[in-house]
């Protein structure tokens, strides 16, 4: 095991990345991103990294390029945030078509305009469907510990992995990590080996036109190695918690055992959340807290089992989704209990939009409008939460 | 299901709809896009080889006698053939249903 030592999130993360062997990184810098692709480009300059880096001239080359290379069946890693993803956009679904193993890290940033720097999920949440494997980290030893399992599943489910890590409260704070041995790693994230790549010995065609006898069924196919990605996600951290001792689950419990009432949330804010929780449990509140891990695939059988038998559910989230039902998280939560025996009641909060604080007080304020919607139909179906009258 | 018209099941097919045969697309029948199939008249035609350069679909071939012929199992019949023929020797003609 590994000894703990003081490091940037985003730093680590580009060592975990390194530990992975990667052969290719093509990325376009962008904050909160810079420090990950700013080190790794270091570590190939200094001869400690052997990996082609590609200074691209802009995300949606960025991502070309990982295909290109995942293509020819090389492991590939590249990071952006916000409008940089957003540029990336066209190529995300063809990435996930061809399934090909590309992992990226987000550091989630708020999509302009006006433009912001700072963090919430509104980059991410608009790459919900893109087919992509999506997880959520909480914290640095999180995100770190993610990349592995990305590469993990990557290659063994053949599609892209997006590690989502919060711009500035994780991508540039400092915190103790513990990485795995290189040995470890190695035996974790075996060579890639693709048993179809662009092979000049071996030719084979990618991206042929689907005409309508036939894109029906690429898409069921995608769909269905989509959905049974989910259990080589939840194997991978099986397998890392036996290595590390360190445990993942799709959906992370707090104090859930008994709860009358829950909050969910996605990402860093989850601690703070949970800070509200053990304020509230002192004073005898049945209060608990859900967090989705993983996004995509949706985990649905995870989570009807965590929300136990609670009576209401407080879903918060880190986007507008504009003129719709509710949030990304909220519409998901709604619809995934609609054929469920379970019906608590949702109440959906919109918070933490690009960057701004939300405090343990805000979360016990989140707390009792969940408790008032046991009794009481909220009067909206989504609340854009803090907005100054 | 007729492989030739793409018709497989989701199952059968490659990750990534991968085509894992080179070549494969000699199989794939395009004729039947057609409304107007061309139709040579040998007494004019003067086997200058237009047709067969400028058909974007590569659907001729020559014949032993020298004629240039379109291959129906391709020709999804765009007419550019009938369109550039110096002589008028092809002419479209709607195909019967």
């Amino acid at each position: 095991m590994g000894k703990k030592v003081a490091k940037e999130v985003s730093i680590a993360i580009a060592d975990a990345v390194a530990q992975c062997k990667v052969d290719v990184i093509s990325a376009y810098p962008i904050t909160p991103q810079t420090h990950i692709v700013e080190h790794l480009a270091e570590l190939v300059n200094n001869g400690e990294l052997d990996a082609e880096y590609m200074p691209v001239e802009s995300e949606h080359a960025a991502m070309s390029a990982c295909i290109g290379a995942a293509a020819t069946g090389a492991r590939t890693f590249t990071s952006t945030a916000a409008q940089g993803l957003l540029l990336m956009y066209e190529n995300l679904f063809i990435a996930s078509a061809f399934r090909l193993p590309i992992v990226m890290v987000i550091a989630n940033r708020s999509i302009s305009a006006p433009i912001s720097i700072w963090n919430d999920h509104s980059d991410v949440m608009t790459m919900r469907d893109s087919g992509w494997i999506q997880t959520f980290a909480e914290n640095g030893q999180e995100a770190v510990d993610l990349i592995y399992h990305a590469y993990k599943v990557a290659e063994k489910a053949l599609l892209p992995v997006a590690v989502n890590i919060d711009g500035f409260t994780l991508s540039h704070v400092i915190e103790p990590i513990e990485f795995l041995d290189q040995k470890l790693v190695d035996k974790y994230v075996p060579p890639l080996r693709m048993k179809y790549k662009l092979d000049p010995k071996k030719p084979i065609t990618m991206g042929a036109i689907g005409i309508p006898e036939i894109y029906t069924e690429a898409k069921k196919a995608q769909d269905e190695a989509l959905k049974a990605s989910y259990r080589i996600i939840v194997n991978a951290w099986k397998e890392f918690e036996k290595l590390t001792g360190r445990k993942y689950q799709p959906v992370e419990t707090y104090k859930m055992e008994d709860a009358e009432i829950a909050l969910i949330i996605m990402g860093s804010l989850a601690e703070t959340a949970m800070n509200a929780v053990d304020l509230l449990r002192k004073k005898r509140k049945k209060v608990g807290l859900l967090r989705f891990r993983l996004w995509r695939p949706f985990p649905m059988k995870d989570f009807i089992r965590a929300i136990g038998k609670v009576k209401a559910i407080g879903v918060i989230d880190r986007a507008v989704s504009h003129g719709s039902t509710g949030g990304p998280v909220g519409i998901e939560v709604r619809s995934a209990l609609y054929q469920s025996n379970k019906r608590p009641k949702i109440i959906n909060f919109i918070a933490g939009l690009s960057g701004r604080d939300v405090t343990v007080e805000d979360f016990i304020e989140f707390f009792e409008k969940t408790y008032e919607a046991i009794s009481k139909k909220p009067k909206f179906s989504y609340e854009i939460y803090g907005a100054k009258e | 299901m007729p492989k030739d018209q793409g018709l497989v099941s989701w199952k059968e097919l490659a990750p990534g709809m991968f085509i894992l045969e080179p070549g494969n697309s000699v199989k794939f029948k395009t004729g039947d896009w057609r409304a107007y199939k061309p139709v040579l008249d040998k007494e004019k035609c003067i086997k200058c080889g237009i047709c067969y350069t400028l058909c974007p679909d590569l659907c001729y071939k020559k014949d032993k006698d020298g004629y240039f012929i379109p291959d129906l199992y391709y020709c999804k019949g765009c007419g550019v053939c009938a369109k550039h023929c110096p002589k008028g020797a092809i002419t479209m003609v709607l195909e019967e249903a």
